[in-house]
C-alpha cells in the first residue's frame, strides 16, 4: 500500500517533469531510502535535494544503469521522525539511504541504518562525531565535512589580510561547531565571539557591538531565515561598506541571494562550487536544472546530483547488486566519477577530500547577483577528525 | 556611552515593533476573552502581501496599504469564519482551532508562494542612516518603526479614550456581560477590535520585511514573545501592552548587549559563556515568570 | 448507562484494540504499525496525565512539555555516563530500568514541585502562560547543554535494561508501554474518584465555595500537578527509550501544544478520550505525511472542525453521559 503510494509519487514527479517512467519498473527496481525535509520554512532545501537527485536519475529512472525507485520521506526536520521512516524502510529491505539535510536528523537515522548494515552517503551534513571516532565503513559522506566551510573561511580571512576580526553564530551547536573551525585556521585576532539567540530575527545590539569592536571583517554563520534577516540589516546599517563580511556557503544560497536582495553584493563566501563554476558539466547542470524546475540551483541540489553521479558509477561497476556490500563499498571509496565540482577522493574516514573557494556576490551583466569564484583558497583539504576515525 | 544610546535605542524600536502586535491581541484577550494564537499569522499575511506588491508596484505605500489591507481581510475571514464561534467556549478549544488554522494558513502560502523567502526592499525614501548627534547614525528605517509605534500607541489611546468605540472596549475589557446587557451590537465591537488587531499585525510585518525575511511560520516565532508582552502588561490594557513591550524590548536587548561582557568579567570564561547565553535567551521567560509571582495579573490588569 | 459502566465498557473495549492492533497488523505487510501505535500509547500516557489536571482541575498546562523532556533527559543523561564508564558523583552508574526511571520520575516530582508551587500563585490565562514561561527556560537549558549535544540532542547507544523484559524487542516494550498505560489510567481513575479528587474537582467549580468549607487549595492542586508531571515524565523515558535519542524539541512550546490539541480532541475530563485523541491525532499525522507533504493544509482545518463542532471532544459527550458541566 505504502509502497505503491511512493512509485505513484515519484511518477508524478517524473510527468510534471514531463517525461515518462515506467511505474511497474518499480517491482525489481532497487529501492533507494530518500529521508529528507520538505515541509518547514527550511523545506527548500529538501527539494533542492529531491529534485537535484531526480535530475540525475533522469528519464530512464536509471541511476547509471540500475533502475531505482526513490522512497522520498519528509522529516518534518524532526529527528523522531526521521528516525521512524528509516526504521520503517529497513524493515521493507532498503539496504540503501540518503537525502538528509539536517545533522541533528543524520544523528537519528545514520546509525539506524549502520545497525540494519545499510549504506548511507551523505548529500549534505558531515556531523564531526561521525567524521572521527564513530566512523562506519558503510558511511560516506559525498559532500563535506560540518567544519570544512569555516576552517576555509579562515583560510580566506588569512588570505584577504584581515587581522582582527569579529565572529557570530547562533547558540547551539552547529554555530559552536563553526566558529572553532574558523579559529582552527584563522591567524589573526578574534576580537569578539558573539553567540546570538536561537531563532533571533533582529541583531541591531549585535550590530552595534560590532560597529564599536571596529574590526577588520567579521565572519557569521546563520542559516536560513536567520542568515538573510542578518544580510539585510547589516546593510541597513551600513556596516557592509566599512567591514567586509564573510560567510559560509550556506549562510548566503542561491534562494536566499534572492531574499536578501543588493544587501548580498560584495559579501564573500566560502565554497566547494557556484553557478559560475566554469566547466561545462557545469554549466550543463545548471541549464538543465534551471529548465526542469525553473529555478536556479543551491549549492545543495549540486551536491545532490554528485552524490547521485557517485553512488551511479558504484552501482555500475557491481552492475547494480548491493548486496555483496564489500564490493559495493570498495566502489564508492573509489569515488570513480567526474563531479560537477572539483574531483575528489575520500579520506579514511570517507569524508571527501576537495578544493575549497573563496566567492564574492557580484552583479553580472545582467544585473543579477551571483556568486562569483574569486580563488581557490584550499586544496585537498582534509578534515581534522580523520585520524580519529578507526575502522575495523 | 554613546554605545549604550544606541542599544537603548535597539531596545526601543524592538518595544516599537513588539506594541504594533501586542496592542491587538490584548485588546482581543481582553475583550473577548479569546486566546487567538493566529495573531502571528496576520503579521506573517501582511508582510507577504507588503513584499509582493511592492514587488509588482515599486511602491512603498502601495505595500503599506495592502499589507493592511490584506492582513485586515483575512483577521475578518477568520473572525466570522472561525473565532466568532469561540467566544464562550474554553480556552482550550481556542487553542486548538487557531493552531489549525496557523497550519492552515502555512501550507496555504506555501503553496501559493511557495517554500523559498522573498524579498522585500528598503524604501529609497527610508533606507541609509541619520546622524543623531556626532558618533551616533543611527539607520531610519529602524527610527520609522520607531516613529510608527509610538503613532500608534497615541492613536489607540485617543481612540480608546476619546471615542465611544473606545468606551465600549474599556466598558468589554472591564465586564464584558455589562456591556452586552446595555444591549450593544457586541458582533460589530467585537468584528472592529479583531479587525484592528490584524491591520496593526500587517502594519507590523510590512515595517519589519525591509529588515527581516518574509518566510513561513515567521509568526510563530514572535508569537511567543507578544504573548508574554501582554501578560507581563496585564490581559485587556493598552498601556499594559506599551509598557510590556517596552520592558521586554529593554530587557532582551540590554541582556544580549551586556549580559556577556559583564558575566566574563566576574566569572571563569568557560562557565560564563554557557551561564550567558543560557540567560540571554530565557531572559524574557525569566521577566515574566518574576513579574507574575510579584503580581498574579500582570502591571496593569485591566479587570479590577 | 451509568458513567461508570460507560467509562469500563469504553475502557475495556479500547483495551482490546490495543491488545489486537498489532496482532492483526503484523499480518499485513505494513511495517510501520507497531511503532505508531508505540508511539500512540506513550503519547497517551502523557496526555491522560495532562487530562487529570486540565479536565478535573482547569488547571490548563502549556508547558508540560518540560516534564516529558526532563524524563527522557535524565534516563539518556545517566545511561550516557554509564556507558562511557564516568562515575557520576562517585558513583559508577547503571542501566538498569529498576533504578534508572524512578530516579527519572522522582526528578519530574520536583521539577513538578518547584515549577506547580509558583506558577499556582496565578490562575487562568496567567497560569498558562507562566507553565509556558518555565518550560521555555527547561527548553534553553537543554539547548545549552553543550556536553549532552546541545541543539543536537543525544543519542542513547542502547535501551535500559529491565529483569526478564527486553526492551530491545519492539513487541515487548509496545505491551510494557501499554501496561504502564492501563496501570496509570487506572491510578488516576482512582484518584479523581477519591476524597481527594472530589475536593480537586470541587476547586474547579467553585474555588470560593471549597475555600470556605475550610479547603485550603494549594496543598491539593500541588499534588495533582506533581502527580501529572510524574506521568508525563514516565511517557518522556519512555520515549528516549523507544527513540534511543533526546533533543530539546521534546520542551518546546510547540509539543506543549500538541498535548493541549491532543487532551481537547479526546475530550477534557474523561481520562480515556485522550487517549482516543492521541490515537487519532498521530494516525492522522502518519497518514498525511505518507500522503503528502503538505499533509498540514489537511491537518489544519481538520483541527479547527474538531474544535467548531467536537463541542466535548471525541468522546467527551458519551464518557460524561450527555451532562454538560
Amino acid at each position: 500500500m505504502e509502497l505503491k503510494g511512493k512509485a505513484m509519487r515519484v511518477g508524478l514527479l517524473a510527468t510534471a517533469l514531463g517525461t515518462t517512467m515506467v511505474a511497474h519498473a518499480a517491482a525489481e527496481a532497487l529501492r533507494i531510502g530518500f529521508i529528507t525535509t520538505l515541509s518547514t520554512p527550511a523545506g527548500y532545501i529538501g527539494e533542492d535535494i529531491r529534485d537535484a537527485f531526480t535530475l540525475a536519475i533522469g528519464e530512464d529512472g536509471r541511476l547509471g544503469n540500475t533502475p531505482v525507485v526513490l522512497e522520498v520521506e519528509d522529516d518534518g526536520l524532526k529527528p523522531a521522525n526521521a528516525k521512524q521512516s528509516a526504521d520503517r524502510l529497513v524493515q521493507s529491505g532498503v539496504k540503501l539511504f540518503t537525502g538528509v539535510n539536517f545533522s541533528n536528523v543524520l544523528a537519528a537515522v545514520q546509525p539506524t541504518v549502520m545497525k540494519s548494515g545499510g549504506f548511507y552517503v551523505s548529500v549534505n551534513p558531515g556531523p564531526s562525531v561521525f567524521a572521527g571516532a564513530k566512523c562506519n565503513p558503510n558511511y560516506f559522506v559525498a559532500s563535506y565535512q560540518n567544519d570544512a566551510f569555516h576552517e576555509a573561511a579562515g583560510l580566506a580571512a588569512n588570505k584577504l589580510g584581515y587581522e582582527k576580526v569579529v565572529i557570530l553564530a547562533p547558540n547551539y551547536q552547529a554555530g559552536r561547531d563553526a566558529l572553532n573551525g574558523f579559529k582552527r585556521t584563522y591567524e589573526g585576532e578574534v576580537v569578539e565571539e558573539i553567540y546570538t539567540k536561537l531563532n533571533q530575527t533582529d541583531f541591531s545590539v549585535e550590530l552595534a557591538r560590532i560597529r564599536s569592536a571596529a574590526p577588520d571583517a567579521i565572519y557569521q554563520f546563520h542559516p536560513g531565515g536567520a542568515g538573510i534577516n542578518f544580510a539585510k540589516q547589516y546593510d541597513n546599517a551600513g556596516l557592509k561598506e566599512s567591514v567586509p563580511m564573510l560567510v559560509p556557503a550556506f549562510s548566503l544560497d542561491a534562494q536566499m541571494v534572492k531574499a536578501t536582495g543588493d544587501a548580498a553584493e560584495g559579501v564573500y563566501a566560502s565554497a566547494l562550487w557556484t553557478t559560475e563554476f566554469d566547466n561545462d558539466a557545469s554549466r550543463d547542470f545548471v541549464k538543465r536544472f534551471e529548465e526542469a524546475y525553473g529555478r536556479t540551483p543551491t549549492m545543495y541540489a549540486e551536491q545532490a546530483y554528485d552524490t547521485a553521479n557517485l553512488i551511479a558509477a558504484a552501482l555500475d561497476a557491481v552492475d547494480g547488486d548491493i548486496e555483496d556490500a564489500d564490493a559495493f563499498r570498495a566502489e564508492l571509496a573509489k569515488a570513480d566519477f567526474k563531479p560537477i565540482r572539483d574531483p575528489f577522493t575520500f579520506g579514511p574516514n570517507q569524508h571527501p577530500i576537495q578544493n575549497y573557494y573563496l566567492t564574492r556576490f557580484e552583479k553580472n551583466a545582467d544585473g543579477e547577483i551571483v556568486q562569483t569564484v574569486v580563488e581557490r583558497i584550499a586544496e585537498n583539504h582534509q578534515d581534522a577528525y580523520a585520524k580519529d576515525c578507526k575502522m575495523d | 556611552m554613546i554605545l549604550f544610546i544606541e542599544q537603548l535605542l535597539n531596545g526601543l524600536q524592538y518595544g516599537a515593533f513588539l506594541f504594533l502586535l501586542a496592542s491587538g491581541l490584548t485588546l482581543v484577550f481582553g475583550i473577548m476573552g479569546v486566546i487567538n494564537l493566529t495573531h502571528g499569522t496576520f503579521y506573517m499575511i501582511g508582510a507577504y502581501c507588503g513584499a509582493l506588491t511592492v514587488a509588482l508596484t515599486g511602491s512603498f505605500f502601495m505595500g503599506l496599504l495592502a499589507a493592511m489591507a490584506g492582513a485586515g481581510l483575512y483577521g475578518l475571514l477568520v473572525e466570522s469564519a472561525v473565532v466568532r464561534w469561540l467566544y464562550n467556549r474554553d480556552h482550550l478549544y481556542q487553542v486548538l482551532a487557531t493552531l489549525g488554522l496557523i497550519l492552515f494558513t502555512n501550507e496555504a502560502v506555501t503553496l501559493i508562494v511557495g517554500r523559498a523567502p522573498i524579498f522585500m526592499n528598503i524604501p529609497d525614501f527610508l533606507s541609509g542612516s541619520v546622524t543623531l548627534f556626532p558618533g551616533l547614525a543611527y539607520p531610519l528605517m529602524r527610527l520609522a518603526l520607531i516613529v510608527v509605534g509610538l503613532a500608534v500607541a497615541l492613536f489607540l489611546w485617543l481612540l480608546v479614550n476619546h471615542t465611544r468605540f473606545g468606551m465600549l472596549v474599556r466598558a468589554g475589557a472591564d465586564d464584558r456581560q455589562m456591556v452586552d446587557a446595555l444591549g450593544v451590537n457586541m458582533r460589530w465591537l467585537y468584528m472592529s477590535v479583531f479587525g484592528l488587531g490584524a491591520v496593526l499585525c500587517g502594519l507590523a510585518g510590512v515595517m519589519a520585511a525591509p529588515l527581516l525575511a518574509v518566510e513561513i511560520a515567521m509568526g510563530e516565532r514572535i508569537l511567543i514573545t507578544t504573548f508574554v508582552v501582554i501578560v507581563i502588561g496585564g490581559v485587556g490594557s493598552i498601556r499594559g501592552a506599551l509598557v510590556g513591550a517596552m520592558l521586554v524590548g529593554m530587557v532582551d536587548s540590554l541582556g544580549r548587549a551586556y549580559v556577556p561582557q559583564i558575566l566574563t568579567a566576574l566569572l571563569p570564561y568557560s562557565v560564563a559563556d554557557t551561564l550567558a547565553a543560557g540567560l540571554v535567551s530565557a531572559s524574557i521567560y525569566v521577566l515574566m515568570a518574576f513579574v507574575l509571582l510579584v503580581r498574579p495579573y500582570g502591571l496593569f490588569p485591566a479587570r479590577s | 448507562m451509568s458513567r461508570f459502566n460507560r467509562f469500563t465498557l469504553t475502557g475495556l473495549v479500547m483495551l482490546a484494540l490495543l491488545i489486537i492492533a498489532p496482532v492483526v497488523i503484523a499480518q499485513t505487510d505494513w511495517s510501520g504499525g507497531l511503532p505508531l501505535l508505540t508511539r500512540i500509547v506513550i503519547y497517551a500516557l502523557a496526555v491522560v496525565s495532562l487530562d487529570l489536571i486540565i479536565g478535573y482541575g482547569a488547571l490548563v498546562s502549556f508547558g508540560h512539555a518540560m516534564f516529558f523532556s526532563l524524563g527522557g533527559y535524565v534516563v539518556a543523561v545517566l545511561l550516557h555516563h554509564t556507558n562511557m564508564g564516568d562515575t557520576i558523583f562517585g558513583w559508577e552508574g547503571t542501566n538498569s530500568a529498576l533504578l534508572l526511571w524512578p530516579l527519572a520520575l522522582l526528578a519530574c516530582a520536583l521539577l513538578g514541585l518547584v515549577v506547580g508551587y509558583l506558577a499556582l500563585k496565578t490562575r487562568g490565562v496567567q497560569f498558562i502562560m507562566i507553565t509556558l514561561a518555565f518550560a521555555q527556560m527547561v527548553y534553553f537549558v537543554l539547548v545549552s547543554l553543550q556536553y549532552y549535544g546541545g541543539d543536537d540532542g543525544l543519542m542513547m547507544d542502547m535501551r535500559n535494561t529491565m529483569p526478564s523484559i527486553q526492551l530491545d524487542d519492539p513487541w515487548a516494550f509496545y505491551y510494557l508501554a501499554l501496561t504502564l498505560l492501563v496501570v496509570w489510567v487506572l491510578f488516576c481513575r482512582l484518584i479523581v474518584n477519591s476524597r481527594f479528587g472530589l475536593v480537586f474537582q470541587a476547586l474547579r467549580q467553585s474555588e470560593r465555595r471549597a475555600v470556605n468549607l475550610g479547603v485550603n487549595p494549594l496543598p491539593f492542586r500541588l499534588t495533582a500537578f506533581v502527580i501529572s508531571a510524574v506521568g508525563t515524565g514516565l511517557a518522556g523515558i519512555l520515549w528516549a527509550n523507544y527513540a534511543e535519542f533526546v533533543t530539546p524539541d521534546m520542551a518546546t512550546w510547540a509539543k506543549s501544544g500538541e498535548f493541549l490539541a491532543i487532551v481537547t480532541l479526546g475530550g477534557l475530563g474523561t481520562l480515556l478520550g485522550p487517549i482516543a485523541g492521541a490515537a487519532v491525532f498521530i494516525g492522522l499525522e502518519q497518514i498525511l505525511t505518507i500522503w503528502t507533504e503538505h499533509w498540514m493544509i489537511v491537518m489544519g482545518p481538520m483541527l479547527v472542525l474538531i474544535a467548531l463542532f467536537g463541542q466535548q471532544g471525541m468522546l467527551g459527550r458519551y464518557l460524561k453521559g450527555g451532562r454538560h458541566d
